[in-house]
């Protein structure tokens, strides 16, 4: 009992030295803490404050502000196109590259190669890419020559629906590389053995990337889908540089609606958008989070009551031989 | 076969825009006006497509190089300004994640939560807070408007939290067991082991960076100020051959440290894609 006792105490002292140790921690993380506070974290207190005020700054308004931004014809078109946006360009995206990503693993031999050649358009800056871009889809651009050298009517790409396309070329093109190299890893993490003790089991090469390897790509899943996301705000430089403040209808994104209310000094409806995002993009990405420990938990939960099964049939069959023995 | 084809058919597809600028930054003036005119100068006709230039020349570079001092303003603001935000994250953002990965604190789950929130949100909406606090200090309109809120980005956190977290626990544990601090923990085997994720945010901090374009847009008013990126489209589509030079002086810098690098930039990119 005694014994006991003094062993409790000993465990509160480590516990308690643990606990000094995790604070220690705490002042690694100080110089960014105070940028990210300075900077965002304590000034977004302020725009959520003035989000329920009138320009100035002082005077209440209530919801008056978000009343403005809701109704704004121009957020609804910027919030549907960022949305269509990226919809579209996100599964695409990430689907295309797991393809290549699958694909050149089983070029093996010149994987190096390949790799920096999908990996270089994330290198080329914006402004250089864009004079491809422009050569490429201008009313009297190559792709508009070719067509009229087919005898067919070629159109102004980057003035129309057509930009939108483009666009999300655009995006793809840069951001394959990336994405690739994200799945690859993922992919070079499963074992080996799994697929050939699949195939000698009879298993075919869909059934393998069906049971084996999607399951085993969810973390991997996770953070491209989170990076790609991430990437896809940035193709508004392509856009910006492209066509300017005020593009076609079909790519004016939240950036530029943004940036045209800062030009004009809107802060109101800024600060009222801003707060909407967060709130928005807050709330799926602590949906995601929940989801996603929510399923750990119950992944280990199963992996965990496996073990018991397994350590009670070895305990019945250990009797089992002490009773025959 | 048709896998190899397949693969091999994007390659190209991905090289090739690439590959036109650069053998095309060698037209020369006039070539570049007559072939390109249509498009980039606004002349009468359709752009010709050129893989190799009829007669390659450095006119254009030359004439960038030597008479445009406005370029080269442009070319040092973006060093100075990338040179300070990377200087920055290294000083910041290394030991920021190396909390993340290596201490259980109080409150560590809702900052890594606000951390990657930081990080998934556009500049757009950041921009609001950055610009209140950036006026209040009377900053903006200077380097340090553009440098200041870049050195405090999360991505780089959120991608070296990865790479420290890979380092094995028993490794840590003997050195704490031998009895080094948490300090000399870090500089002495967090930071070499996890050199090729410093190098990664490195590389991909200056990529980003040397091609930013929200920042210096919204907190930059002065011209002497702005960085390559905004000089750029500016320069007059009257001699479209120094425009198409100084999009490739533009690249080269981005190139060569992407071929240097790439082999980190790999490990780097691979490191957060893998499971903890």
């Amino acid at each position: 009992m005694r014994q006991r006792k003094i062993s409790h105490r000993r465990w509160i002292l480590i516990w308690r030295n643990r606990n000094k140790k995790q604070w220690k921690g705490l002042l690694f993380l100080i110089p960014s803490l105070l940028g990210t506070g300075g900077f965002v974290f304590l000034p977004f207190l302020d725009v959520i404050r003035r989000s329920f005020f009138r320009a100035s700054g002082t005077g209440f308004v209530g919801l008056a502000n978000y009343e403005a931004v809701l109704g704004n014809e121009a957020f609804c078109m910027a919030v549907k196109n960022t949305a269509r946006f990226l919809c579209i360009c996100l599964p695409l995206l990430l689907g295309l590259s797991l393809l290549t990503a699958v694909l050149a693993g089983q070029v093996l031999r010149v994987s190096g190669l390949l790799k920096s050649g999908f990996l270089i358009p994330m290198a080329v800056p914006a402004a250089s890419a864009v004079v491809f871009f422009r050569l490429m889809f201008d009313k009297n651009g190559w792709v508009n020559g070719a067509l009229q050298a087919f005898g067919m009517e070629g159109q102004d790409w980057l003035n129309s629906e057509n930009a939108f396309a483009v666009l999300i070329a655009c995006y793809v093109w840069k951001n394959l590389g990336y994405d690739m190299v994200l799945w690859m890893a993922g992919l070079s993490s499963i074992p080996k053995e799994q697929y050939e003790a699949a195939r000698v089991q009879g298993a075919g090469e869909l059934q393998c990337f069906l049971y084996i390897t999607l399951p085993q790509l969810k973390e991997t899943a996770f953070v491209t889908a989170l990076l790609s996301f991430v990437n896809g705000f940035r193709v508004f430089r392509e856009a910006y540089l492209i066509a300017g403040d005020y593009p076609h209808e079909s790519i004016y994104m939240l950036q530029h609606l943004f940036n045209n209310w800062f030009t004009n000094l809107d802060i109101q409806k800024m600060t009222a958008a801003a707060v909407m995002l967060v709130i928005v993009t807050g709330g799926v990405l602590l949906g995601n989070d929940i989801c996603t420990e929510h399923f750990r938990r119950r992944e280990e939960g199963t992996e965990e009551s496996g073990k018991r099964r397994e350590a009670g049939r070895k305990a019945k069959r250990k009797r089992a031989e002490i009773t025959k023995g | 076969m048709l896998v190899r084809t397949v693969v091999t058919v994007l390659l190209v597809l991905m090289v090739f825009p690439l590959f036109v600028l650069v053998t095309d930054s060698f037209l020369g003036s006039r070539e570049i006006l007559e072939r390109f005119g249509p498009v980039l100068a606004g002349t009468e006709g359709q752009a010709e497509f050129v893989l190799f230039p009829q007669y390659p020349t450095l006119r254009a570079y030359v004439q960038l190089l030597l008479d445009s001092p406005e370029f080269f303003t442009a070319f040092w603001n973006s060093v100075f300004q990338t040179g300070m935000i990377l200087a920055g994250q290294l000083i910041v953002a290394v030991p920021g994640a190396w909390a993340f990965a290596r201490y259980r604190f109080p409150g560590r789950r809702a900052m890594w939560f606000l951390y990657m929130l930081l990080m998934i949100l556009p500049f757009q909406v950041t921009m609001v807070s950055g610009y209140f606090v950036l006026s209040a200090v009377h900053l903006m309109d200077t380097h340090w408007a553009v440098i200041l809120p870049g050195i405090f980005s999360t991505l780089p956190v959120f991608i070296l939290k990865k790479t420290f977290s890979a380092i094995p626990r028993e490794i840590l544990e003997a050195a704490e067991v031998d009895g080094a601090g948490e300090l000399r923990i870090f500089l002495l085997i967090g930071i070499p082991l996890g050199r090729s994720g410093i190098f990664s945010i490195m590389i991909l901090g200056f990529l980003e960076y040397w091609n930013a374009i929200e920042q210096p847009m919204t907190f930059l008013r002065t011209e002497s100020l702005m960085p390559l990126s905004l000089y750029l489209p500016d320069i007059s589509t009257s001699d479209a051959a120094v425009s198409f030079a100084a999009s490739i002086v533009m690249l080269l810098p981005a190139l060569l440290l992407f071929f240097f690098g790439q082999e980190y930039l790999e490990q780097g990119i691979a490191a957060s894609g893998i499971k903890e």
